[in-house]
C-alpha cells in the first residue's frame, strides 16, 4: 500500500484533504454548498476543452473555475444567487458536452476526470497542487476574520465597510483554486463532498469556529486516507468511498449532537 | 424574399424518426420543467433541482448495472433522495442546501461504484457519457409513453396544490396560520420535482434536466409576476429553445468538422441563457441611466 507508486497518492490526497477541509468549512458556513457542486462540476468542461486543443488540463480546469466563479458573481449580483449558479453551471457544462463531442477519443478519461484516479497521480503532479494548496490557504488565511464576520453577519460586515460582495467573489476563487487542484485527484463530482461532508459533521461537535475548523481538516484527512486504503485493498473507485465516508461522517456528527442534546 | 425552408431545416428533417420523437420529448420535458421550475425559482430550491437530476444518474447507473430500464432506475433513484433530503431537513431554509449537498454527494459516490462495476461487467465504457450528457436524438421512442404519463401526473399534483404551495412558497408563517400543513406541501413539491427532473434527466441528459428547470422559469419571473403567466412564458421559451436546439443540432452536421453533430444540449443550453440574459437587458440598461 505504501509502495512508490503510491507515496505520490497519499501526499496528494493529504494536501487535499487539509484544503478541502478548510475552504469547505467557509462553504457550510456560508450555505454556500451549491457554488460548491457548481464550480469543480462545472470545471470539467474546462478539462473537456484541454484535452480538445491538446493543452495541459491543469490550464482548462483553472481557466473554466475561474469562469465558473465570476460568472456566478456577476449573475448573480443582481439576482437570485442560486438561478446565477444553476444557470453558470449549466452553461459550463452544455460546453462541455460541445468539447466532448467534438474530441472523439475521449471518452474513457471522462469517468476518471467525473470521479478521480487517485492511484494515477505522477510525481510532476504533486508540485502544482503543494502550490495551489499554499495560495488556498494563505487566502483563507488572510480573509479569515473579514470573511468569518461577513458569513456569519453579513449586516455587521457591511457597517464594518467589509463588502459582503468582495468577500463571495473572494470564497468563489477559493473554491476555484481549490477545484483547479482537487479535481484531477478526486474528481469533479466528489470533491464536493469532500467539502461539505467533513465541515458539515464538523460543526455538530463545536460551536467555536477555530476547533470546528480544525475537526473539518481531520475529518477530511480521515476520509480521503480510509478512502485510498479501502479503494487499494479492494480495487473499487476511491470516489465511491470518498463520499460514502463524507456523508457518513455527517449522520455521526447528527447523531452526536442529538445525543449530547438530550 | 423568403429564406428556403430548405436551408433552414436541413435535409430529411421532416422525415427523420429520431427527430420525430426528440421533438415529442423535448416538448413534454419542457412544458414539465417549465411549470415545475416556477416554482423551484420562486422557492429557492435550484439546487434540489440540479442535485435530484444528478443522483437520478446513480440510479440510471443502477439500471445499467441490473440490466433494467433507465426509466426505472432514475424515477426510483430521485424520488429516494426527495425522500431522504426531506427527513434530513430540506424544510429550514438554512439548513437546505446542506441537505441537498450531503445527500447529492452520497449518491455520487454510489455511481462512482456503479459506473465502475457496469463498465466492468459489460466491458463498455460508453455508459458514463450517455447517463451523463444524454441526447435528445437517441431517446428509445417506446418509453415516450412512460414520460408522457409520468410528466402528466407530476403536472396534475402541482395543478392541485398550486394555491396552497404558492402561499407557502411566498411566505411559510402566513400559509401556516391560515391552516395550511407547509411541510406537507413541500414534501409533496419535493416528489414531483423529482419526478419531473427524472424524466428530464433520463430523456435529455441530467445536464440540461437542470438548464430547462431552471432557465426558462427564471426568464419568465424577470418578465411576469404572475405565477400563471410566468408558467405559460417558461414552458413556452423551453418548447422554443428545444425545438430551435434540435434544428440547429441536425442542421451542425455539415458544419465544421463535417460530418459530425454537435450536440443537441449544448444548443438548448446556449438558448435558454440567451434567454434569461435578454430577458434581465432592459433592467441592467435602465439602471446605467
Amino acid at each position: 500500500m505504501f509502495h512508490g507508486f503510491m507515496v505520490n497518492a497519499w501526499t496528494v490526497a493529504t494536501i487535499v484533504a487539509v484544503v478541502a477541509g478548510i475552504v469547505g468549512f467557509f462553504a457550510v458556513l456560508r450555505g454556500s454548498a451549491f457554488a460548491a457542486h457548481a464550480i469543480p462540476n462545472g470545471s470539467f468542461a474546462g478539462a473537456a476543452g484541454a484535452a480538445l486543443i491538446g493543452v495541459n488540463t491543469l490550464i482548462g480546469l483553472g481557466a473554466f473555475s475561474l469562469l465558473g466563479a465570476l460568472g456566478i458573481s456577476a449573475l448573480g449580483r443582481r439576482g437570485r444567487q442560486d438561478v446565477a449558479t444553476a444557470l453558470t453551471l449549466t452553461l459550463m457544462l452544455g460546453l462541455g458536452a460541445l468539447f466532448l463531442s467534438l474530441s472523439n477519443e475521449f471518452a474513457p478519461q471522462v469517468y476518471s476526470l467525473l470521479f478521480g484516479e487517485v492511484l494515477g497521480i505522477s510525481s510532476n503532479d504533486v508540485v502544482p497542487t503543494a502550490a495551489l494548496a499554499a495560495a488556498a490557504v494563505a487566502v483563507m488565511l488572510l480573509l479569515y476574520r473579514p470573511l468569518m464576520l461577513s458569513s456569519v453577519l453579513a449586516d455587521v460586515g457591511e457597517a464594518r465597510g467589509i463588502s459582503s460582495v468582495a468577500m463571495q467573489l473572494c470564497f468563489l476563487l477559493a473554491i476555484a483554486l481549490v477545484t483547479t487542484m482537487t479535481v484531477p485527484v478526486v474528481g469533479t463530482l466528489l470533491i464536493f463532498s469532500l467539502m461539505i461532508g467533513p465541515p458539515a459533521a464538523a460543526r455538530s461537535f463545536t460551536d467555536r469556529a477555530g476547533v470546528a475548523m480544525a475537526l473539518s481538516v481531520a475529518f477530511a484527512l480521515i476520509a480521503v486516507w480510509a478512502a485510498i486504503a479501502c479503494s487499494y485493498a479492494t480495487n473499487y473507485p476511491v470516489g465511491f468511498f470518498v463520499g460514502s465516508i463524507s456523508a457518513a461522517s455527517f449522520v455521526v456528527g447528527r447523531a452526536w449532537a442529538a445525543f449530547t442534546r438530550r | 424574399m423568403s429564406v428556403p425552408l430548405a436551408t433552414v431545416f436541413g435535409h430529411g428533417f421532416f422525415a427523420s424518426g429520431p427527430v420525430h420523437t426528440a421533438l415529442a420529448v423535448g416538448a413534454t420535458a419542457a412544458i414539465v420543467s417549465g411549470t415545475v421550475g416556477v416554482f423551484a425559482v420562486i422557492r429557492g430550491q435550484s439546487f434540489a433541482g440540479e442535485a435530484l437530476s444528478d443522483i437520478g444518474a446513480a440510479g440510471g447507473s443502477a439500471a445499467f448495472l441490473a440490466g433494467v430500464g433507465a426509466l426505472w432506475g432514475f424515477l426510483a433513484s430521485a424520488v429516494g433522495a426527495a425522500a431522504v433530503m426531506e427527513l434530513i431537513g430540506i424544510q429550514r431554509p438554512r439548513g437546505r442546501d446542506l441537505a441537498t449537498g450531503i445527500v447529492l454527494g452520497a449518491s455520487l459516490g454510489i455511481a462512482a461504484l456503479l459506473l465502475y462495476l457496469g463498465t466492468t461487467v459489460r466491458s463498455t465504457t460508453g455508459a458514463t457519457v450517455t447517463i451523463l450528457f444524454g441526447s435528445l436524438f437517441a431517446v428509445d421512442p417506446g418509453t415516450i409513453p412512460a414520460i408522457v404519463a409520468f410528466s402528466a401526473l407530476a403536472l396534475a399534483v402541482i395543478m392541485l396544490v398550486q394555491r396552497p404551495l404558492l402561499l407557502s412558497s411566498l411566505s411559510p408563517e402566513l400559509a401556516a396560520a391560515r391552516g395550511i400543513r407547509v411541510r406537507v406541501i413541500g414534501a409533496t413539491y419535493l416528489l414531483a420535482l423529482a419526478v419531473a427532473v427524472a424524466l428530464a434527466a433520463l430523456s435529455i441528459g441530467a445536464i440540461l434536466g437542470t438548464a430547462l428547470l431552471i432557465g426558462p422559469a427564471a426568464t419568465a419571473l424577470r418578465l411576469t409576476s404572475r405565477p400563471g403567466r410566468a408558467i405559460a412564458i417558461a414552458a413556452a421559451i423551453g418548447m422554443a429553445a428545444t425545438w430551435l436546439g434540435i434544428v440547429l443540432a441536425y442542421d451542425s452536421f455539415y458544419w465544421p468538422p463535417r460530418g459530425h453533430g454537435w450536440p443537441v444540449s449544448f444548443f438548448v443550453v446556449a438558448l435558454v441563457l440567451m434567454a434569461y440574459l435578454v430577458a434581465r437587458l432592459p433592467a441592467m440598461v435602465r439602471r446605467n441611466h
